[in-house]
């Protein structure tokens, strides 16, 4: 195991075992960054969770490190960004080379104005280590339950019935709806039968952990990400590098496909090849583990009162740091759903929203990362051809440089055109993430996210909607209003435009001139309440 | 597989002599070479396209005539 000080959690023998009842209505299978986020979300909107993690400690081993801008975003919202920020490396370069020269160099946010950076590097035992923290915060409403494992689970239509085995004994517990956050290899998903199809790619990739003292970024010693093709240490493979607070560098080294992971984890293999990235600095190897990537996905999410989030429901190989990224857009989007049904709010059918937006968002980000991953392991004569030629030409060709693929790191994903968004224009369309912008001490992403709330920015009148909140932008108004000191606020959203934005940061609708009728409309279209509206043409 | 489109020609009537250049430069080379040659012209002359709707419809159009 890695050095981090791994803090055994106890196990408190659930009522259950002693005739008691919870009254929680979802049951989270799971206490991974997902299920952690999904207990937390629901807390926030007062609903009540019980999460159920067959282990005691944090994410075993060193798996991820990388942290999108919007999954801070969405941290910030859960409670946690700015202590994920804090201790996080920075990071928003990434550098490209081909044998001994740097071909191609991103920027990933090279404008100022966001409360959050492109990307920071955080070992998920960390990540998770402060979701957990977080979540024992809410007492009365998250009761997380480590060494209690899932052994099946009965949809009753309606509500699920799980059977839960522990150390001092076995228990059925009841839940409205059951959340499957258990993973890549989900055994619900197994129990069930599902079909989780896609493309396993046959290389091993060796990802190795290693903490050194002084930067292995040549003269420099600014955290970035380094991605070598053919490199003169590692001939014909690829290799990455990145910097991990406590000064951890992660290296992932692509193997042979028939590698054996035995052999490649041996010191007498792993430490010359190591030592050809950082030279002779001393160092001392936290963590060695030998992967093969997939790319699958569930045909859909929702099944009955059965619920898959995170990698239960999809599975990337980790170029462009997909996974618990998109993991953490799959919560940020069902947790308002599923509060505002179990409230009442909303229709069951919200659900289904979630399936859809979500599925499409996994298969933006599957397509991505097999792209890249096809890039980087490429399989004909014809493939490797065509990857030899963009390389050699991107050393002095611009256009060749933007076909170099070595993971389009993960983005948030836009759901324009989906049902629940009201069709309509503006600099940020409907279905957007929203943009961030720094308003007087404060942040837009801070202010808004959380509940439905209607944003004016510039000279546009708010009107008062029962349950949706209003903020002001650069405008006076009889509700809390903002100055835009630096101007990005309405550079980024346009002059006299309101906008209602969903409980997720998504855009729901964009006015002009909006009446509280609109608005209202909007909001009980982002609900589910009144159908969708044709795309006006 | 995908819809073969049938172009008319916009060579401009200097088709000789493009015939002649695509021939002249793969002269010498290895078959391997060649191959590579090929390849980076494709690149190009996608990147001069620059519309992936337009580049679809040719590779769909190439690959129609395979067998
Ligand atoms: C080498 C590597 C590098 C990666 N890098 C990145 C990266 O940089 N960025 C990124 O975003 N993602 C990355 N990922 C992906 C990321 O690790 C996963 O997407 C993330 O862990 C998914 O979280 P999860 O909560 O869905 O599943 P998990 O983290 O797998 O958690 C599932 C939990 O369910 C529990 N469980 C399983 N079965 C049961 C049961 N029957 N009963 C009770 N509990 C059960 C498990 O003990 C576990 O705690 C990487 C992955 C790997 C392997």
């Amino acid at each position: 195991m890695p050095a981090y000080p791994y803090a055994e959690q106890p196990f408190i023998r659930p009522p259950e075992l002693d005739g008691g009842r919870t009254d929680a209505p979802v049951a989270i299978v799971g206490a991974g960054p997902i299920g952690l986020s999904m207990a937390i979300d629901l807390a926030l909107k007062g609903v009540k969770t019980v999460v159920l993690d067959d282990n005691n400690v944090v994410s075993v081993g060193s798996r991820a490190i990388c942290w999108a801008k919007r999954t801070l975003e969405i941290f910030d919202r859960l409670g946690v960004g700015e202590r994920m920020l804090e201790k996080g490396v920075t990071w928003k370069v990434g550098r490209n080379f081909h044998g001994r020269d740097e071909v191609y160099s991103f920027d990933l946010l090279p404008e100022a104005g966001h409360k959050y950076p492109a990307f920071i590097n955080l070992q998920q035992y960390y990540v998770e280590e402060y979701l957990l923290e977080r979540a024992r915060e809410f007492p009365d409403l998250i009761d997380v339950r480590f060494l209690n494992k899932v052994t099946g689970h009965e949809d009753g239509g309606d509500g699920v019935r799980l059977s839960v085995e522990t150390p001092e004994g076995t228990y059925t517990l009841d839940a409205r709806y059951m959340l499957a956050c258990d993973g890549a290899n989900s055994p619900t998903r197994t129990r069930m039968g599902l079909d989780f199809s896609g493309q396993t790619f046959e290389e091993r990739f060796l990802i190795c952990d290693i903490e050194m003292k002084g930067s292995p970024f040549g003269d420099h010693d600014t955290p970035e990400r380094w991605f070598w093709f053919d490199p003169p240490f590692h001939p014909g493979k690829s290799a990455l590098l990145h910097k991990q607070p406590d000064d951890i560098y992660r290296i992932d080294l692509q193997l042979d496909a028939g590698a054996d992971p035995e052999a490649e984890v041996a010191p007498d293999r792993v430490v010359p090849r190591l030592r050809a990235i950082v030279g002779d600095k001393p160092f001392r190897i936290d963590w060695l583990s030998v992967y093969r990537f997939r790319c699958m996905m569930l045909d859909r999410f929702v099944h009955g009162h059965v619920i898959f989030v995170g990698d239960s429901a999809h599975v990337v190989s980790p170029f462009g740091a997909r996974g618990g990224n998109g993991g953490i857009q799959d919560v940020d989007n069902l947790g308002w759903k599923l509060a505002a049904v179990l409230k009442g709010e909303a229709p069951e059918s919200l659900i289904d929203s979630y399936d859809e937006e979500r599925r499409h968002g996994a298969e933006e980000n599957i397509l991505n990362s097999s792209r890249a991953t096809n890039f980087m392991t490429p399989k004909t004569p014809a493939e490797a051809l065509f990857r030899a030629e963009t390389l050699r030409l991107a050393h002095d060709q611009p256009f060749a440089r933007e076909l170099i693929n070595s993971g389009r790191l993960s983005r948030p994903c836009s759901l324009a055109g989906f049902p629940l968004q009201t069709p309509g224009g503006g600099p940020v369309v409907p279905g957007t993430a929203m943009p961030d912008a720094p308003l007087g001490g404060d942040w837009l992403i801070s202010l808004v996210q959380g509940d439905f709330t209607l944003v004016g920015f510039g000279n546009v009148r708010l009107p008062a909607v029962p349950g949706i909140r209003r903020i002001g932008v650069d405008q006076r108004g009889d509700y809390p209003c903002h100055g835009d000191a630096e101007g990005f606020a309405l550079g980024r959203y346009g002059m006299g435009l309101a906008y209602l934005f969903r409980p997720d940061g998504h855009v729901a609708a964009v006015f002009d001139a909006p009446t509280a009728a609109q608005v209202g409309a909007a909001r009980d279209r982002a609900l589910g309440r009144i159908p969708a509206m044709q795309e006006a043409v | 597989m995908g819809a073969r489109r049938l172009y008319e020609s916009g060579l401009g009537g200097s088709g000789d002599e493009i015939y002649a250049a695509l021939l002249e430069a793969h002269k010498g080379l290895s078959e391997a070479e060649s191959e590579a040659l090929n390849a980076r012209l494709v690149l190009l002359l996608a990147n001069r396209i620059g519309n992936a709707h337009e580049v679809l419809e040719l590779i769909e159009t190439a690959r129609s005539y395979t067998g």
